[in-house]
């Protein structure tokens, strides 16, 4: 058994502390806003000018004027503050952020990884990855353990392009939660139904095992009836 | 008296000349000048260098000028995936592009726009977006140094506008176009209304009228009304 994409994102919604600025990247990370524990008060920042991101607007609700960074429209929760670009990158860069959630196509033992160019596709975009990455306190990535193709996205070093140097400090996959720490990657959790060799089995890096390493605590299905582990 | 409005779009971007450098408001569709940019199409200028976060949402307006083909340059952070015009002539050889990490984009902008020469960044060390820039370590980090960026013209999109050339923004539409009102020779506003000096509250002036050179008013391009495809940063 494994987590699902919308398991990811639960395990990573309940590690969110009260009082956390985050801000979540396209992909997987972004269905984090749909486990948030309502009752701690989290900010979603996104960077094309918004902190307090709301839910996404019903039917018949849309402002026009109000996309977050996916370009979707959104809604503002309320204390939501809206501003220009200058300041967003402010709070980025300028370390404001408590967390930032990205994607990422190869994390590397001494927490480079690389996000930003994809393999095979022809016109690059970078966006505000890097800026992300360089500023938030805390980069956590969301990510499946290996590729499509079977191969392992956690590997001593990158060669796909780098976002940034030495940034990632948590990794949540399908299979495990993964720190990455001055000595490498330490497994802190391990899904339901996925061992320790499975997981080291699917990692092209040293896995080393924190000494209080546990199953991960989480329901087969949310109460919104998502389903978080096949 | 002062009096910065121009009869329509067509009027306001007609001295555009073959080769200049223009900026673009909008983020997604938020805050695009869209009404501006059709205009632009139609005075046939050509070799354009444009600065933008990304490369069109669409078959209109800045997607349709570099399906024109009237764009040399493009100076953005993100334009995948969405844009099939550009993508066509990028992948032609047919316009160049200049990739900037989103934040260091704005930042060059800000520095244009306020008299600097540029700024040390530590985002993009040790990255492809590196190469040929100068590393300075100071206090033990490493930072690049990344140049002012000004342009001839910046096309802005707000909300309410006045003779004077205030403007205020609703909701996320404020993104880039604040900022690039600082940094060009001649600054556009397209607004959805002109309203009357004093009807903007002097707090909700987010672009002072001193920046701004010409002020239209405009409806919103019917393409702005709909849900864009959802397309990353």
């Amino acid at each position: 058994m494994s987590l699902t994409r919308d398991g990811v994102a639960w395990r990573i919604a309940h590690d969110l502390p009260e009082g956390a600025y985050v801000n979540l990247g396209v992909g997987m990370p972004v269905l984090v806003a749909n486990f948030l524990d309502r009752s701690r008060e989290v900010f979603l920042h996104s960077e094309n000018g918004i902190l307090g991101v709301g839910p996404r607007p019903a039917k018949g609700e849309v402002d026009l004027d109000l996309i977050s960074a996916g370009k979707g429209f959104c809604t503002l929760a309320p204390g939501a503050a809206l501003f220009d670009q200058p300041i967003s990158f402010a709070m980025m860069r300028g370390g404001h952020l408590t967390h930032a959630i990205l994607g990422a196509i190869e994390v590397a033992a001494n927490g480079d990884f690389a996000n930003w160019k994809v393999p095979g596709e022809a016109v690059p975009g970078v966006g505000g990855a890097m800026d992300l990455a360089v500023g938030a306190k805390r980069v956590w990535v969301a990510m499946t353990h290996v590729t499509n193709k079977g191969a392992p996205k956690i590997v001593e070093c990158c060669a796909a392009p780098l976002t940034a140097r030495a940034c990632v400090k948590r990794i949540y996959t399908d299979m495990a939660v993964i720190d990455v720490t001055p000595d490498g990657f330490v497994l802190r959790e391990t899904a339901p139904g996925c061992d320790i060799e499975s997981i080291r089995a699917r990692t092209g890096a040293a896995l080393a095992v924190a000494s209080d390493c546990r199953t991960m605590d989480i329901p087969e299905v949310a109460a919104d009836g998502t389903r978080l582990a096949n | 008296m002062i009096d910065k409005t121009v009869a329509d779009c067509r009027a306001a971007v007609a001295d555009v000349r073959d080769g200049a450098t223009i900026m673009l408001g909008g983020f997604g569709n938020a805050g695009m000048p869209a009404r501006l940019i059709e205009a632009l199409r139609e005075t046939g200028a050509r070799d354009l260098v444009i600065v933008s976060n990304g490369a069109g949402t669409g078959p209109f307006a800045l997607g349709a000028l570099f399906g024109d083909g009237r764009v040399r340059k493009l100076i953005a952070s993100f334009p995948a995936p969405s844009s099939t015009q550009f993508r066509e002539r990028y992948l032609r050889g047919e316009v160049e592009l200049e990739l900037v990490p989103q934040g260091s984009l704005v930042e060059r902008i800000r520095c244009g726009g306020a008299g600097l020469g540029g700024f040390y960044t530590p985002v993009g060390v040790g990255t492809e977006l590196a190469q040929g820039k100068e590393v300075r370590t100071l206090d033990g980090r490493d930072y690049l140094f990344e140049r002012a960026l000004r342009a001839d013209f910046a096309f802005l999109k707000g909300h309410l506008g006045d003779r004077l050339g205030n403007v205020m923004y609703r909701g996320t539409m404020r993104n880039f176009n604040m900022i690039m009102a600082t940094a060009a020779d001649q600054v556009v506003a397209e607004v959805d209304r002109l309203v009357g000096v004093g009807e903007i509250p002097p707090e909700q002036v987010h672009t002072a009228g001193i920046f701004v050179d010409r002020l239209v008013q405009a409806d919103r391009h019917p393409n702005l009304l709909e849900q864009p495809k959802e397309g990353g940063a």
